[in-house]
């Protein structure tokens, strides 16, 4: 199987490159916290959001809250790692959902052209017409608060970006030998579609995926921020922040945690695209493999 | 023109548009005349090679034969059946039969495919049913047959060399023992050293298989030592069509003559004393090819006439064809 070498190279190659090994570490660990979340709390109320500490108020970060506490006495250690598991659901909703629509109308558009083609790409460009978070406010507006509205929301926002990304790699494809041979060799366009040219079409959308589940979380912590994403008392990064926003000045902490939490997880995925991007480049990857520059 | 009984391809008066589209509606404004006309046919066993600058029609006559282009006008027979209109199982017949080498062998192999996968992919195609350790036995033997070590079966075409890499794609070629094999320039990407290696299994797998080849080529040194035939093409056209020593030692058609001559010479004792025959400008456009003989504005022994009637494609002396008014007035 090729596909597990390619991994297992990958793999290799990111271990080699402390800065990629970094991005890959972070993002384990957000996935690994994402999962667990629920069963790894020391304040498992508290995180949830359900109850009142107001003998805990404001409490500064201690050795029983390394995160401190906020207005309402809630341990923010424990709501942070919750939040993990949000983002993780949003990040991957987010992505996955968007690819679910962009792939396959890339895929068509490109590889049958035409009048069908050219329609797809038309519907693409009007949603690309809109500012994208802009697109996402309003929708999340109208669909109303809550995890999937957002994540709804937010997928609406996303997926032309991969059919257009898709589309240009197919058109660009198609026209090689390569995808020549397949038909002289007598392959059903079909199987042309799928294993000569939507696999080498994948490679920037790998890239672009990892780099967007940063950028998702990112954009569900704003419309959280703005009050039209995730309903409080859920954990949610950006929620988490606007709660702290308004005692920032008596007690930063409540903000900051949350605030380092996106930043670091983002920051996690960028490092990791940006590995993928040099790792699933043939060309690059053989030139890396041979001088073992990383 | 040639004898039709042992004739595998036969091309007859194959003409190619492109339309040129202009504007939201598509409008068209013009066509791009890339094939004009072309016939020919190529024997049982035979390298019949098409020779010309870019832009003379040559890949397009290849990309209709190998169906990949749909021909404006004019009838392949392929084995006698028209290829142009196939059932679904003449098309699977044809496809086992007419297979195409490329020039350049980093872009016609899948860089994301092992190189045993690739020369194995014809036979999942067509022998569904085979057996996979049949299939491996196959390719195996196939790529030892090729010149290249069982281990670099495992590796990925980028990383191989560009001879190891085109002979990849002549194995996959071959694997289904195909009739005809177009070969598009099949050298020319290629360092000069291991071009004479590639030539040389292209010419042992002719004579082994009983192959015959439909070469599209614009190294004449390449072409002369292959080919049986070959047709020299001007402007969508067959302007010369000879054996291919004839053609080399008496060159009737002042564009052949013109071509053969700017190939350097070696020995300067023949240096001095060849004739040298060049033409004025660039070649026309394909899209206003000029009117009459289309070589005549560029032709130092143009005469009215050739502004005027297009000169027909003649059988000069036997198996030698030119169309040139020079020759049409003895």
């Amino acid at each position: 199987m090729i596909a597990l070498e390619d991994l297992k190279t990958t793999f290799r190659l990111i271990r080699r490159n402390p800065v990629s090994l970094t991005g890959l570490v972070i993002v384990l660990a957000f996935f690994a916290v994402g999962v667990t979340a629920p069963y790894i709390l020391p304040y498992p109320e508290d995180a949830w959001g359900e109850v009142y500490h107001l003998e805990k108020r404001f409490l500064p970060p201690s050795l029983e809250h390394p995160f401190g506490t906020d207005e309402m006495g809630r341990d923010v250690f424990s709501r942070v790692l919750l939040g993990a598991r949000f983002s993780l659901i949003i990040a991957v909703g987010v992505v996955g959902l968007a690819l679910l629509i962009g792939i396959p109308v890339g895929l068509i558009a490109g590889y049958l052209g035409g009048r069908i083609g050219t329609a797809l790409m038309r519907v693409t460009d009007m949603f690309l017409a809109f500012p994208p978070l802009l697109l996402a406010i309003a929708l999340a507006a109208t669909l109303g608060r809550g995890l999937t509205n957002t994540i709804i929301a937010l997928a609406i926002s996303w997926w032309p970006w991969y059919a257009r990304l898709v589309y240009v790699q197919v058109n660009s494809i198609k026209s090689l030998p390569y995808v020549d041979a397949a038909k002289i060799v007598g392959l059903s366009p079909l199987a042309i579609m799928f294993k000569h040219v939507l696999p080498n079409a994948l490679t920037p959308v790998t890239v672009q995926a990892a780099l967007d589940m940063g950028s998702a979380i990112l954009e569900a912590a704003g419309l959280s921020f703005l009050g039209v994403g995730v309903k409080p008392p859920t954990p949610e990064w950006g929620l988490l922040v606007t709660e702290g926003w308004t005692s920032i000045n008596v007690a930063w902490w409540i903000s900051l945690f949350p605030g380092l939490a996106i930043l670091v997880t983002v920051l996690g995925f960028n490092l990791l695209a940006d590995a993928l991007r040099e790792a699933s480049d043939p060309r690059l990857r053989r030139i890396l493999l041979v001088s073992g520059r990383v | 023109m040639i004898d039709e009984m042992t004739s595998i391809l036969e091309v007859d008066n194959l003409v190619k548009y492109f339309p040129i589209r202009k504007g939201i509606l598509g409008r068209v404004v013009g066509y791009v005349r890339a094939v004009d006309g072309v016939s020919f046919s190529i024997r049982e066993n035979e390298t019949f090679s098409l020779v010309g600058e870019s832009g003379s029609g040559k890949t397009t006559i290849a990309r209709c034969v190998l169906g990949l282009l749909k021909p404006t006008s004019g009838k392949i027979f392929f084995m006698g059946k028209d290829v142009t209109r196939l059932s679904k199982e003449e098309a699977k017949w044809y496809r086992r039969n007419v297979q195409a080498v490329f020039q350049n062998p980093f872009l016609s192999l899948n860089p994301r495919m092992k190189v045993e996968d690739i020369v194995a992919e014809p036979l999942k195609v067509h022998y569904k049913d085979m057996p996979k350790e049949e299939v491996k036995k196959h390719v195996y033997e196939l790529l030892e047959k090729v010149g290249l070590t069982a281990d670099l079966a495992k590796r990925s075409p980028y990383d191989l060399s560009g001879g190891q890499a085109q002979r990849v794609a002549i194995a996959r070629a071959v694997i289904l023992k195909p009739k005809l094999i177009v070969l598009d320039e099949p050298t020319s990407a290629l360092d000069v050293s291991v071009q004479a290696q590639i030539l040389n299994l292209l010419v042992d797998l002719k004579n082994e298989l009983k192959l015959s080849y439909l070469m599209i080529s614009h190294d004449l040194s390449v072409v002369r030592y292959i080919s049986d035939w070959v047709a020299v093409m001007y402007l969508g056209k067959i302007v010369e069509l000879a054996p291919t020593e004839e053609l080399f030692e008496k060159p009737l058609h002042p564009y052949t003559q013109a071509l053969l001559s700017s190939v350097p010479e070696p020995d300067p004792y023949l240096m001095r004393k060849k004739k040298r025959i060049v033409l004025r400008g660039e070649p026309p456009s394909a899209v206003n090819p000029p009117p009459g003989c289309r070589l005549h504005p560029r032709c130092p022994y143009a005469t009215e006439v050739c502004g005027k009637i297009e000169p027909k494609l003649v059988e000069y002396e036997r198996d030698h064809w030119v169309a040139c008014h020079l020759y049409a007035r003895k």
